[in-house]
Parts: structure tokens; sequence; C-alpha cells
């Protein structure tokens, strides 16, 4: 069965790819697989220059998920365009890139610049993360300020932008019909719900940064909820992520609406994940009397 | 590095919340003392990164000791002979054996178990070894024979004062005036700092919160002593480090 699917700046093999944070920058993994068999990769984020993140400790188990606060560590986007990309660009995968930054000249600095790597095909625009100070999350759980960031940095991408969407906002339809009407070109949700967890001995967070964000199996619903929520709001595509570690799950979330799927957490219980899921979705999708990726996507809003 | 379904030969406990298990695996082969197995325990998400105390590269078994902490490990101490166990290993860097005259392996708590395979190798390479092991108490304590046997000389440190020495293993250095060409440590961050004014050569081996073990996640990172933009993540790069690397 053919899963090649094409979306904006990605012409995927298949639709499976590492999600951003989860992965760094692929390095550890091609030690296991060759990386050209994904569908993309989803980079660590970058900011302008070099982060060394939060505290320790950064990670903290839960019931099937976990919780961590790592703080955008990277080494900066120079650095990035120097070495990583440059080593990427000798594997046959689109690179999405994950933007991140303090301020709005921060964003629009770092996607500017990333968006001029050969190898760059697509940003993936940083707004929901849980776990920095400034930026980050702030700009992703109000319409209007996603919307001026959005605006602001498809005026300097050279490349498609897909905005990856918060769930710790009450409305998440709105956040996404702001950021397609300034420009986006495609959606990625979910980014990590923000949590915490308790030391029982000293009664304090047990991670550094007090509050992380969490991810794994755990939050699976939420994210299949949410993508079912957006998708009959929007024209663009999604690429879903959250939770996922089988074949069945990413069938799942592309009968939610996503058109393809990113894996996080499950990269670190398992680093062959993504080589496995990709040989798994074909038998998956005929197990339920599919024939195409086409008739998966979006199933769920079909009569 | 490799994953495996490895099999229980043997788990028992061996002191106070503290067990043995004994496992058979092909990784054996790749292993080298101070490295650590990352362990899948069903019913939880995250796998466990726990030390290698010894190995046997001829009947590819290996032995680790773990100390309850919490519900995975506590899980662990119910696999039976028989039942298997998804490993991920070798993983990290190694405590590195070469012939020295004297050499002083210094651990604390879960720390003393890389520190078994350590000294036997350093043994069988001709180094003098003597051992400093500290405990919470008498209860606690493991593995002191096992040290003794080899034929290393062997001194206990006890918080309570139940066993060896009343406090803490840099008490046992600092009393016993211990002195030595190379310094082998594992341990909590307190420790390993005591030690790294004490010692100029060595080796220190670091422990941390994971999350993957290979080095991806970013958990476990930790900084350069000179280069404050270096840094290095101690489930990959380390957890040995060489003695005054790491930036505490």
């Amino acid at each position: 069965m053919d899963l090649a699917i094409k979306l904006p700046g990605l012409d995927l093999k298949n639709p499976i790819m590492p999600a951003s944070g989860c992965y760094g920058f692929g390095r550890e993994f091609s030690e296991l697989y060759d990386l050209s068999e994904l569908g993309a990769i989803m980079i660590k984020a970058a900011t302008p220059t070099a982060r060394f993140g939060n505290p320790l400790p950064r990670v903290a188990e839960t019931p099937n998920g976990m919780l961590n606060a790592i703080g955008l560590q990277n080494p900066g986007v120079d650095k990035i365009m120097a070495t990583e990309l440059p080593w990427l660009a000798g594997y046959d995968v689109p690179i999405i890139a994950n933007v991140a930054g303090s301020t709005l000249e921060d964003y629009v600095h770092v996607a500017k610049t990333i968006s001029q790597a050969p190898n760059v095909t697509a940003l993936e625009l940083n707004i929901s993360c849980p776990n920095v100070k400034e930026g980050g999350i702030a700009f992703g759980t109000c319409p209007e300020t996603a919307a001026l960031l959005t605006k602001a940095v498809k005026e300097v991408s050279s490349v498609p932008v897909y905005v990856k969407l918060s769930p710790n906002v009450t409305d998440i339809v709105a956040i996404a019909k702001a950021v397609e009407a300034a420009g986006a070109d495609g959606l990625t949700m979910i980014n990590t719900l923000l949590g915490m967890r308790l030391d029982l001995k000293t009664g304090k967070p047990v991670l550094a940064n007090q509050t992380g964000g969490l991810s794994g199996p755990a939050i699976k619903p939420v994210a299949i909820r949410m993508i079912h929520q957006v998708y009959p709001h929007v024209k663009i595509p999604i690429i879903g992520m959250g939770g996922i570690s089988t074949a069945e799950d990413v069938l799942e979330f592309l009968y939610a609406g996503a058109s393809a799927v990113a894996v996080g957490t499950m990269n670190f219980v398992d680093p062959y994940i993504c080589p496995n899921l990709i040989a798994e979705l074909p038998a998956t999708l005929k197990k339920y009397g599919l024939t195409s990726l086409e008739e998966a996507i979006g199933r769920s809003h079909r009569s | 590095m490799i994953i495996e379904q490895v099999q229980v030969i043997s788990n028992q406990q061996i002191a106070d919340a503290t067990y043995e298990m004994v496992l058979k695996a092909e990784m054996a082969t790749k292993m080298k003392p101070g490295q650590f197995v990352n362990l899948k325990v069903e019913g939880f998400l995250l796998r466990r990164p726990i030390s290698i105390c010894q190995y046997d590269q001829f009947n590819h078994t290996f032995t680790i000791i773990y100390k309850v902490v919490g519900d995975g490990t506590q899980k662990l101490t119910t696999l039976k002979v028989g039942d298997f166990l998804d490993c991920m290993g070798p993983l990290g860097s190694h405590f590195p054996i070469e012939a020295q005259t004297t050499a002083l392996l210094v651990g604390g708590g879960v720390g003393v178990p890389p520190l078994y395979e350590t000294a036997k190798q350093l043994l069988a390479v001709g180094t003098q070894v003597q051992v400093v092991l500290g405990f919470a108490d008498a209860q606690a304590a493991f593995y002191i024979d096992e040290f003794e046997q080899l034929g290393a000389t062997v001194y206990v440190a006890t918080d309570n004062g139940t066993l060896g020495t009343h406090g803490r293993v840099t008490n046992v250095i600092a009393e016993q005036q211990l002195t030595a060409e190379y310094v082998y440590a594992c341990g909590p961050e307190a420790m390993l700092r005591v030690l790294e004014t004490r010692f100029e050569k060595g080796y220190l081996s670091f422990e941390a919160r994971m999350a993957c073990g290979i080095g991806a996640c970013m958990a476990c990172v930790c900084k350069d002593r000179e280069d404050t933009d270096l840094y290095y993540r101690i489930c990959k790069e380390g957890p040995v480090f060489p003695v005054g690397k790491v930036g505490f």
C-alpha cells in the first residue's frame, strides 16, 4: 500500500515522523536505523541563541505518561544551521524546523534564518511550550497574539509554516481559526498538557521547574478530541501528535482528521517505534478495510 | 546498544530494600564496568536505568543490584526465575581499566554496585585496590564480603554508625588517611564533590533522573567545568566522567 502523502512543503514517503523535542536532531537514532525511512523529522526547537534549559530534575513519570520541563535546551539557530542541518542533509528526509523564542522578534529571526536551510521544507511554530518563562505558551493561548505571530513569521519564512497548538486553552477552535486566517499553512497538535507532581516526603514539586508538560499515552484522548474538534473548522492540514504508541493509534489520529502524525514520548521507551509503525501501518489499514491513507483521513467526519 | 528480552536467573533480597538480580543476556558480551541498562517494567511507561554490578561474558549473564524506591522497582522484586524483561543496553561510558599502582574505589548506596566489576577488573590487571562503601545503616549494607573475596581492602561507613565508621565515606577517607593514585567513585553528587577536592586523578560516575537513556531527551544534562556553553548528557557522554570534567 502506498503510504505517501503531500502536504504544504512536505513530500512525505509515509505519514510517520518523530515529534520535536523527543528526537534531538536524530543523531542518536541514526545509530539504530536509516533516518531516510521516516516521513519527516521534526527537529528540536531552535532559539536565537543557545539555551541550557531548566535545572534538574527535568522529568517525572506519571501513570501512562511523563512530565518534562527541559526548557528548550538547544545550541541556538546558527549552530543548528552550521552543524545539525548539514549533517541531516545526508539523509533523504524532509526536515520540519521547530521555531521558538521569548519575543516576536526572536521567532521572526529564527524563522527567517532556519527557513533558508536547503533541507528545511517547513517550519513548526512553537507557540505552545509550557516550560519557558517567556514566549512559548504565552503566544499560543490567545487567538489574537497567535495570529499576530503567525503573520509575522509567514512574512519572513521561505517555506510553509505549521503552527503547533497548545491544549492548555478553553477554545482550541478559536486559536486554530485565528492562525489559519493569519496565513498558517498547517497545524500540528497537540503540545503537552501543563501538569505537576508532588514529592510525597517533602510535599514539594518533583520537577525543579515545578510544572511540566504531560505527554505519553495518557494524553491521547485529549489529542484525538481536539483534532476532531478543529478538523471541521479549518481547510489547512493537521499533523497529529499526543501519546501515539501503536499503528491503531495512528489510525485513530487519521480518523479524527490528521493527515500525518508525529511520535513523541514513545521514542524514549522504544527507540525503534517510528520504523516499526511505518512497517505495521499498511496491515493495520487493511485490517480495518481501508485501501488507502486518504480513506482514513477524516473518516470520523464522513457519513 | 541493543534491546533484548533477558531472562531472570535469580532475584533475591540481599539487604534492607535491596535486591540482587542475575539475568541471562547476549548483551553481556558487550558490557564494560560502570555502564548501565535501561529496564522496561511491566505496567510502567518509562524504562528504569540500573547500573551493571558484574557480568560474565563467557556464560552470557550479568548482575544488577537495585533498591526499591518506588512502584517500578517494587514491581521488579516480583519477577521470578524464568521471567523475561525488556532490556536496553549496555548504555553510557565506562570506568577505564588500566594498570595503576593504587586505586581507591568509593561508593555510596546504589553507587556501590558498578564498583564491583570495576574492582574485579582493576585487581586482574595488577592494581592494588582499596574500597570504601557507604550505607544508611548495617541493615542496608551489602557486598562487603564479596569485595573482600576479590582481594580488595574494604572500609565501611554507615550514617548511623551501626557498621564501620559513623558517618560518610568521606569521613572514612579522612580518618584512615586513605590515598591512591586514582579514585573511582559512584554516588550522590555531594559525595563526588568532596572527592574532587581530595583526588586529582580518577573517574566519577553520576546519577540522574533519565527518560530515554540514549541521549535524546535532554533530561539528564550537566555542564562542563570550564566551558559554560558545553554540556554533557549523563546517559550518553556519562555516567562516568574523568575527575574535573563536570561543573557542579
